[in-house]
C-alpha cells in the first residue's frame, strides 16, 4: 500500500505547552488509523494539525512537516481552504449547521463555486448514501438538520464532508457522543469509507480502535509510544506502556 | 433508630419557620409595588392623554399660536427621520465592530479595554452626549441645530448598546458551527456571512428594536442638537440638515408652556403616543429576544 500521509518530527507548543514531540508516522492510503491514548494525551491536537485547525488557536506554534501526497501542508504556497476540502473532517459532537439537510451537504461544495442545481442535487444523494442516510432522510432534504437524532447528525456531519470529496477523512471521537447503536453504525460505515477514502480516527475507545483499525498509533503525553498493526498492538504490545494502557491500568 | 431515620426526612408542616413567611411576603410585596408603581404611570399618563389622541391629531400640523393646529405629524415625522437616519448610520458601525470584536481581535487587554470603554460609555447620561454634540457636530462641524446633528449624537449613544447586544449574540453562536464551516474550506469572512450572522440575527434585531426605543425615548441628547422647530419638511433631503422637534423635545416643550390646564393635553397626548410606542418597541424585542432563546 502506499504512503498517503507522512509526519515527520512534528512539534508543537501551545504558548510554554509541549503538546506533541517529536511526532513522525506514515498513514497508508486507504486504511483506518486509529490515534489512541488517555486525555491530553495529543493525539486529537495531532489530527488537527493535519487540516490545520490549529491555525484557529491563538500562540500556537508548529515545526515539522506534514506531507500529504508529498506537499507539505505547511508550506506558505499552500492554500488552506483547498487543504482543508481535501482533508474533510469530522468532529466528536456532531455540528450540523442550523440549516435544512440539503444545504448543510450543499455548503462545501457551494464554497467551492458549484453552483448548479442538478449538481448539487446529484452531490447531496451521493453524499447521503455514502454515508449511510439517504433512506432515512430522502423524504425531508428541506426540513431542518437540528431536528435528525444524533447519530443521524453525525451521519449528516460525514454526508457533510464526503460532499467536498477529500482525499482523507479525519475523525475526531466521532462516537463519543453517540449511543451503541449509533455507533455501530458509524463504525460500519467507516470500513465502508476506507474503500474509497484515507480515513484517520481519534478514539477513546480502544475496542472501537480494535474494531475498525488496520494501524493503531498509541499516544502519550504528546510522544507516540508505539506505532502498528491493531492486532499486533493489541495481542502483543512492543511497550509496557502501551500494555498497560490496553489492559486498563491507566488512562 | 431505624424508623427515626427515614422519618427524618418527613416534612414537619408546623414548622416553617417565621422568617421564611416575612421574606416571602417581602418578595411579593417589593414586586407588587413595581408592578403598581407602573401601571400607575401608564394609567395616568394614558387617562390624561388618550381623550385627545385622534387620528386628526396625528396627522395635523403644528403652530403655537394657531389653535385649530395643534397636530403632532411634524413630530413624528422627525423622530421617524432621526431613527431612521441614527440606525443607517450606527448599524453598520456597530455590527462591524460587534464582529470584529467577537471574531478578529485577539481576546487580550486592548478588547477588554475597548469593552470597558463601551460599558462606560453606555452609563454617562445623555445630556452630556448633548454637550458634545452641541459643540462638535453642531459647532465645529458646522451643522448647526439640525436633525443630522441630532443624528450624529444619537449615534454616540446608542452605538454601545448595540455593539454590546450584538457581540453577546455573535459570542453565543456555538464555535462547533465556525470550526465545522473552517473545516470544510471556507473563508473566515464567509463563514461569519453564512453561518454566524444568520444565528445571531434575533440577537442583532433585539439591538437594534432596544436602540429604536432609546432613540424614540430620548431628549437630552437632542436637546440641544437637533432644535426645536416644528415646521413640516420642505424637502425630502433638504429636512435632514434643518432643525426639528421629536416627539419628547415636544413634550417638553408644551408641557414648559402650557400655562393653563388645557394646554398640558398636548403634552399628556405626545407623552401617551410615546408611551405606546415605546411599550411596543419593548414587547417586540421581548418576543425576539424569546426566539433567540428558544434556538
Amino acid at each position: 500500500m502506499s504512503i498517503k500521509l507522512k509526519i515527520r518530527d512534528l512539534n508543537l507548543y501551545y504558548g510554554d505547552f509541549h503538546a506533541l514531540k517529536n511526532i513522525s508516522i506514515d498513514i497508508e492510503e486507504n486504511s483506518v488509523t486509529a490515534f489512541i491514548g488517555p486525555s491530553g494525551c495529543g493525539k486529537s491536537t495531532c489530527l488537527k494539525t493535519i487540516n490545520r485547525m490549529n491555525d484557529l488557536i491563538d500562540n500556537c506554534k508548529i515545526t515539522g512537516k506534514i506531507l500529504l501526497d508529498g506537499l507539505n501542508v505547511y508550506d506558505d504556497n499552500i492554500d488552506v481552504n483547498l487543504l482543508r476540502k481535501k482533508a474533510g473532517m469530522v468532529f466528536q459532537k456532531p455540528n450540523p449547521f442550523p440549516m435544512s439537510i440539503y444545504d448543510n451537504i450543499a455548503y462545501g461544495p457551494r464554497v467551492h463555486g458549484i453552483k448548479s442545481r442538478s449538481i448539487l442535487d446529484e452531490i447531496v444523494e451521493k453524499s447521503l448514501i455514502s454515508s449511510a442516510l439517504w433512506n432515512e432522510v430522502k423524504d425531508r432534504l428541506k426540513g431542518s438538520a437540528l431536528g435528525l437524532s444524533g447519530g443521524q447528525q453525525q451521519r449528516l456531519c460525514i454526508a457533510r464532508a464526503l460532499a467536498i470529496e477529500p482525499d482523507i477523512i479525519l475523525m475526531d471521537e466521532p462516537t463519543s457522543a453517540l449511543d451503541p447503536i449509533s455507533t455501530l453504525k458509524i463504525e460500519d460505515l467507516v470500513q465502508e469509507l476506507k474503500k474509497k477514502y484515507t480515513v484517520i480516527i481519534v478514539t477513546h475507545n480502544m475496542q472501537q480502535a480494535a474494531r475498525i483499525a488496520d494501524k493503531t498509533a498509541f499516544f502519550l503525553s504528546g510522544e507516540i509510544i508505539e506505532y502498528s498493526k491493531t492486532s499486533d498492538m493489541f495481542s502483543n504490545p512492543a511497550d509496557k506502556r502501551t500494555e498497560e494502557y490496553i489492559t486498563g491500568r491507566f488512562g | 433508630m431505624k424508623k427515626n431515620e427515614s422519618k427524618g426526612i418527613i416534612m414537619n408542616k408546623k414548622r416553617v419557620s417565621i422568617y421564611d413567611i416575612i421574606l416571602q411576603f417581602g418578595v411579593y410585596f417589593s414586586a407588587a409595588l413595581t408592578v403598581f408603581v407602573l401601571s400607575c404611570l401608564i394609567i395616568y399618563v394614558l387617562y390624561n392623554g388618550l381623550p385627545y389622541i385622534s387620528f386628526d391629531f396625528l396627522i395635523s400640523k403644528y403652530s403655537e399660536n394657531d389653535e385649530s393646529q395643534k397636530g403632532i405629524l411634524p413630530m413624528l415625522i422627525n423622530t421617524l427621520y432621526i431613527v431612521v437616519i441614527t440606525l443607517l448610520i450606527s448599524l453598520p458601525i456597530g455590527i462591524g465592530s460587534a464582529i470584529y470584536m467577537s471574531q478578529y481581535a485577539r481576546q487580550g487587554r486592548f478588547i477588554k479595554l475597548v469593552r470597558m470603554a463601551t460599558e462606560v460609555l453606555s452609563g454617562i447620561p445623555s445630556i452630556i452626549f448633548g454637550l458634545f454634540g452641541y459643540t462638535v457636530f453642531c459647532g465645529l462641524f458646522k451643522l448647526g441645530t439640525s436633525i443630522i446633528a441630532g443624528c450624529l449624537t444619537m449615534t454616540i449613544c446608542i452605538l454601545p448598546l448595540i455593539i454590546r447586544t450584538t457581540e453577546e449574540s455573535l459570542n453565543s453562536v456555538p464555535s462547533s458551527y465556525k470550526e465545522g464551516a473552517i473545516a470544510l474550506g471556507t473563508t473566515k469572512l464567509k463563514v461569519i456571512f453564512d453561518i454566524i450572522l444568520p444565528c445571531a440575527l434575533p440577537g442583532v434585531i433585539t439591538a437594534i428594536i432596544l436602540a429604536i426605543g432609546r432613540i424614540v425615548g430620548e431628549s437630552a441628547a437632542l436637546l440641544y442638537t437637533s432644535g426645536m422647530s416644528y415646521t413640516m419638511p420642505k424637502g425630502f433631503f433638504k429636512h435632514i440638515f434643518s432643525s426639528g422637534r421629536t416627539l419628547t423635545l415636544h413634550l417638553y416643550q408644551s408641557a414648559k408652556q402650557a400655562n393653563t390646564p388645557d394646554a398640558f393635553h398636548i403634552a399628556f397626548a405626545t407623552a401617551s403616543v410615546l408611551l405606546i410606542l415605546i411599550l411596543l418597541f419593548n414587547f417586540l424585542a421581548k418576543v425576539f429576544s424569546n426566539v433567540f432563546r428558544r434556538e
